[in-house]
C-alpha cells in the first residue's frame, strides 16, 4: 500500500464522492415521491392507473438496473432520444427505486391493523379521512424499515452508474486503476469512501427505525 | 429500420449464443446461492450463540457486505486475488466466490432473524416436553424458521439473479456481454439491433425473476392469515 | 312518551355460507341500558358491530331514531357520528396524544370548533380522572386508563347511543372497576342510551334495564333486567347464569 499514490488520487475521489452523494440524494428523493404516489394509487385502487402502475412496479423490480441504464443510454439514442449519462442514471435509479419504495409503502399501509380501521370508522370517518388520519401516519411509520433498506440499497446501486461512464466513486476508481495499474490503493480508498457515506446513513436510519417502532407499536 | 433490427436476434447462432450467456448467468446465480445459503445458515446459527467474539466477528463481516456495493466486491476479488495472492482462476469462479460470500452475509441475517422470531413460548413448551438443545433446534425452531424465512430467501435469490448483470464488468461471458458482441458485430448493417438485443435481455431477466417474486409474495400473503 | 332510538327487524347475517345471526328483533328506547349476554361465540360482537355498520348484513331492517337505515357506506358513515363504540382492545391511535385522539373526530369529521371541543374534552378527562394525561401517548398509559380515554373519545362526538363490546375483558382485575364506574355514571347521571356486551355479571345485573340473551346467533330472551337474573325464562339462560358463578 503506497500512501503517496492514495494522496495524489484524493482530489479525483473527492469529485466522485460528491457526485455519488448528489446522485444518491436526487435518486432517493425522486424514488420516495414516485413510491408514495404509486402506493397511494394502489391503496385507493384508482382504476386503470392502478393496473398501469402494477405493471410498472413488477417490471422495474424484476429487471436489473444495469439493463435499464443500457437501454436509456445506448438504445434510446437509436430511436432519437438522447440524454446525458447523468440524466439516464437518475431516471434509471428513480425508475427502479420508485418501484421498491412503492412496495415498502404499500406493505406499511396494509400493515395498519383492522382494529385501527374499525376504530376510525366507528368515529364516523369517511374513506378519505381514514386514509389521512389513520392509514397514512401509521402506515408510513410501519414502512420505515423498508424505507431504510431501500435508501441503503439505492446508494449502493449508484455504483452501477460506472457502466455508462458517470464519474461517480466506482467509475473514478476504475479509471484510476486502468491508468496507473494500482488496484490495492484505489480499491481501498473506494471502500473507505462508501463506508464514510453509508455508516452515518445506517446509524441514522437505525435510530429513526427505533424511534418510530416505539411510536407505532406502543398502543 | 426497426423491423430489420429484430433479425439480428435470429441471424446465425446469435440466439443460441444469447441463451448460452443466460445459462452462464443463471448457473453462477445457482451455484452462488447454494454455497451462500449453506454458509449463511452456519453463520446465522453461530450468531445466535452466546460467544461475544464470534458474534462480533460475524457482525463485522455482515456490516462489510452491507456497506460495499456488489460491483465493488467483484472488483475486489477480480484484482486482489491474482495480484496480491497470485491466485488465478477463471472470472466465472471469482464471481461465484464474491456472490457466495455476499449471499452468506445476507442470509445469515435472515436466519438469525427467523430463529429469534420463533416465539419464546414455543421454545419453552419444547423444553417442557423434555427436548434437548439439538432436538429443540431440529424439531421446533428449524421448521418454523424455514417457513418464516422462505419469502425473504426467494427475494434474495431474485436479487442474486439480477446482480448477475454485473458480471460483464469482470469480463464474464454472460448474457449481456454476448449481447454487446452481437450488437457490435451488426452495428453497420443493423443499427437498431441494439434495441432488440437489450430488449430481449430485459425480457429474459424478467421471465426468470418475475415468477420467483410472485411466489415470494404469495407466501407472504399466506403467512398473514 | 319514550323516544325510540333503535329498532332491529328480522336481521340475518352470514359469514360466507354460514349464518351468524338468525332473525334478530328488538328495539331500544332513549335512556335505556341493555346488556347483551351470551356464551362465547354466540354472536354478541357480530350483532353489536352490525348495529354500527362495521359488519354488512344480508337482510332485515335497522331503524335509527325512527328512520330506516340505508346500509350504504355513506349512510353508515353519517350515522356513526351519532353512535359511539368502544372496543375490547381500546384501539387508541398510537401516533396521537390522548388529547389529539379525542379531538380528531369532532374537529375533522364533525368540523366543530377546536377550542370549544378542547374545553369539553378537558372536562371529560377531568371526569375520568385523567386530565393530567392529556399530553401523554397511549403507550404511556395502563390498560384501564386507555379504556377510559377510549370512552371519552367516543363521548366527545355527542353520541345518542353508545355500544360497548367487552370493554373490560382485557383489563387487569384492579382496573375493571374504574371503567365500569364510568359506564354506570353514564347511565345514572347522563341517562345515556347504551348496549353493553359484558361478562361481568354483577355489573350487568346492576346496570341492565333489559337483558338480551343470545345463543348460536339466536335471540332467546329479551327480558327486564331484574327478571332475567332472578327468573330467566329459558332453560339455556338459566344454565348460562349458573355457569357464570357470580
Ligand atoms: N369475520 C368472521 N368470519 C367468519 N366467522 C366469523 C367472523 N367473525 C366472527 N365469526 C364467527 O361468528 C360467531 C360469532 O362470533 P362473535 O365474535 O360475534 O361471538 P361473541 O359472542 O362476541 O363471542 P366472544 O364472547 O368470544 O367475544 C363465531 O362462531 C365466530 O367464529
Ligand atoms: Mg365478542
Amino acid at each position: 500500500m503506497d500512501w503517496t499514490i492514495i494522496q495524489q488520487s484524493l482530489p479525483n475521489f473527492v469529485q466522485g464522492f460528491k457526485l455519488t452523494l448528489w446522485l444518491s440524494l436526487v435518486g432517493i428523493v425522486g424514488s420516495i415521491i414516485v413510491g408514495i404516489i404509486t402506493s397511494l394509487v394502489q391503496y385507493f385502487r384508482v382504476p386503470v392507473l392502478k393496473q398501469i402502475l402494477n405493471v410498472y412496479v413488477e417490471v422495474a423490480r424484476n429487471t436489473p438496473l444495469l439493463i435499464q441504464l443500457f437501454f436509456l443510454y445506448y438504445a434510446f439514442p437509436v430511436m432519437g432520444i438522447k440524454m446525458t449519462a447523468e440524466t439516464c442514471g437518475i431516471i434509471g435509479l428513480i425508475f427502479l427505486g420508485g418501484a421498491y419504495m412503492a412496495e415498502g409503502f404499500t406493505g406499511g399501509f396494509n400493515g395498519v391493523s383492522q382494529n385501527q380501521l374499525d376504530a376510525g370508522e366507528a368515529l364516523g370517518m369517511n374513506q378519505f379521512q381514514l386514509a389521512r388520519y389513520v392509514v397514512l401516519p401509521q402506515g408510513l411509520s410501519l414502512s420505515v424499515p423498508a424505507l431504510a433498506a431501500n435508501i441503503i440499497f439505492l446508494i449502493k446501486e449508484t455504483s452501477i452508474f460506472s457502466v455508462i461512464a458517470i464519474p461517480e466513486l466506482t467509475n473514478t476508481a476504475l479509471d484510476l486503476i486502468g491508468m496507473y495499474y494500482r488496484s490495492n490503493e484505489y480499491l481501498f480508498v473506494l471502500v473507505v469512501a462508501y463506508a464514510i457515506i453509508l455508516i452515518p446513513v445506517i446509524l441514522l436510519l437505525d435510530w429513526l427505525e427505533r424511534r418510530v417502532r416505539y411510536g407505532a407499536f406502543g398502543n | 429500420m426497426a423491423h430489420s433490427g429484430i433479425s439480428v436476434l435470429f441471424e446465425g447462432t446469435n440466439f443460441a449464443r444469447l441463451m448460452g450467456g443466460l445459462w452462464t448467468s443463471v448457473w453462477i446465480a445457482l451455484v452462488s446461492l447454494a454455497i451462500g445459503l449453506l454458509l449463511g445458515t452456519l453463520f446465522g446459527l453461530l450468531r445466535t450463540l452466546r460467544s461475544r467474539l464470534i458474534r462480533f466477528v460475524l457482525l463485522l463481516y455482515l456490516e462489510f457486505f452491507r456497506i460495499v456495493p456488489t460491483v465493488v466486491l467483484l472488483f475486489l476479488v477480480y484484482y486482489i486475488l491474482p495480484r496480491q495472492f497470485n491466485i488465478n482462476m477463471p472470472a466465472t469462479w471469482m464471481a461465484v466466490l464474491a456472490f457466495s460470500l455476499w449471499v452468506a452475509a445476507e442470509f445469515s441475517d435472515i436466519v438469525r432473524g427467523a430463529l429469534e422470531s420463533v416465539p419464546k413460548h414455543q421454545r419453552e413448551s419444547g423444553q417442557a416436553l423434555g427436548l434437548n438443545q439439538w432436538q429443540l433446534f431440529r424439531y421446533v425452531l428449524l421448521p418454523q424458521a424455514i417457513q418464516l424465512e422462505l419469502p425473504a430467501t426467494i427475494n434474495l435469490a431474485t436479487r442474486v439473479i439480477k446482480t448477475t448483470s454485473l458480471l460483464l464488468m469482470i469480463s464474464v461471458m454472460d448474457v449481456i456481454n454476448v449481447g454487446q458482441q452481437i450488437i457490435e458485430a451488426n452495428n453497420q448493417t443493423h443499427p437498431t439491433g441494439i434495441f432488440w438485443v437489450y430488449g430481449l435481455i430485459f425480457i429474459l431477466y424478467f421471465i426468470v425473476d418475475y415468477p420467483l417474486s410472485l411466489w415470494a409474495k404469495h407466501l407472504t400473503a399466506k403467512q398473514k392469515d | 312518551m319514550a323516544e325510540e332510538i333503535l329498532k332491529v327487524e328480522h336481521l340475518n347475517k352470514f359469514y360466507g355460507d354460514w349464518q351468524a345471526l338468525h332473525d334478530i328483533n328488538f328495539d331500544l328506547q332513549k335512556g335505556e341500558v341493555v346488556t347483551l349476554l351470551g356464551p362465547s361465540g354466540s354472536g354478541k360482537s357480530t350483532l353489536i358491530r352490525t348495529l354500527n355498520g362495521l359488519e354488512p348484513f344480508k337482510d332485515g331492517n335497522i331503524y335509527f331514531k325512527g328512520e330506516k337505515v340505508e346500509p350504504t357506506p355513506k349512510e353508515w358513515q353519517k350515522l356513526r357520528q351519532q353512535i359511539g363504540m368502544v372496543f375490547q382492545s381500546y384501539d387508541l391511535f398510537p401516533n396521537l396524544t390522548v388529547l389529539d385522539n379525542i379531538l380528531l373526530a369532532p374537529t375533522k369529521v364533525q368540523k366543530r370548533d377546536r377550542e370549544e371541543v378542547k374545553k369539553e374534552a378537558m372536562a371529560l378527562l377531568e371526569r375520568v380522572d385523567l386530565a393530567d394525561q392529556a399530553n401523554s401517548y397511549p403507550r404511556q398509559l395502563s390498560g384501564g386508563q386507555k379504556q377510559r380515554i377510549a370512552i371519552v373519545r367516543a363521548l366527545a362526538m355527542h353520541p345518542e347511543l353508545m355500544l360497548f363490546d367487552e370493554v373490560t375483558a382485557s383489563l387487569d382485575p384492579e382496573m375493571v372497576r374504574g371503567v365500569l364506574e364510568i359506564i354506570k355514571e353514564l347511565a345514572d347521571r347522563d341517562h345515556m342510551t347504551m348496549i353493553i356486551v359484558t361478562h361481568e355479571m354483577n355489573f350487568a345485573a346492576q346496570i341492565a334495564d333489559r337483558v338480551l340473551f343470545l345463543e348460536d346467533g339466536k335471540l332467546l330472551e329479551d327480558t327486564p333486567g331484574k327478571q332475567f337474573f332472578e327468573h330467566p325464562q329459558t332453560a339455556r339462560a338459566a344454565e348460562f347464569l349458573s355457569s357464570m358463578e357470580f
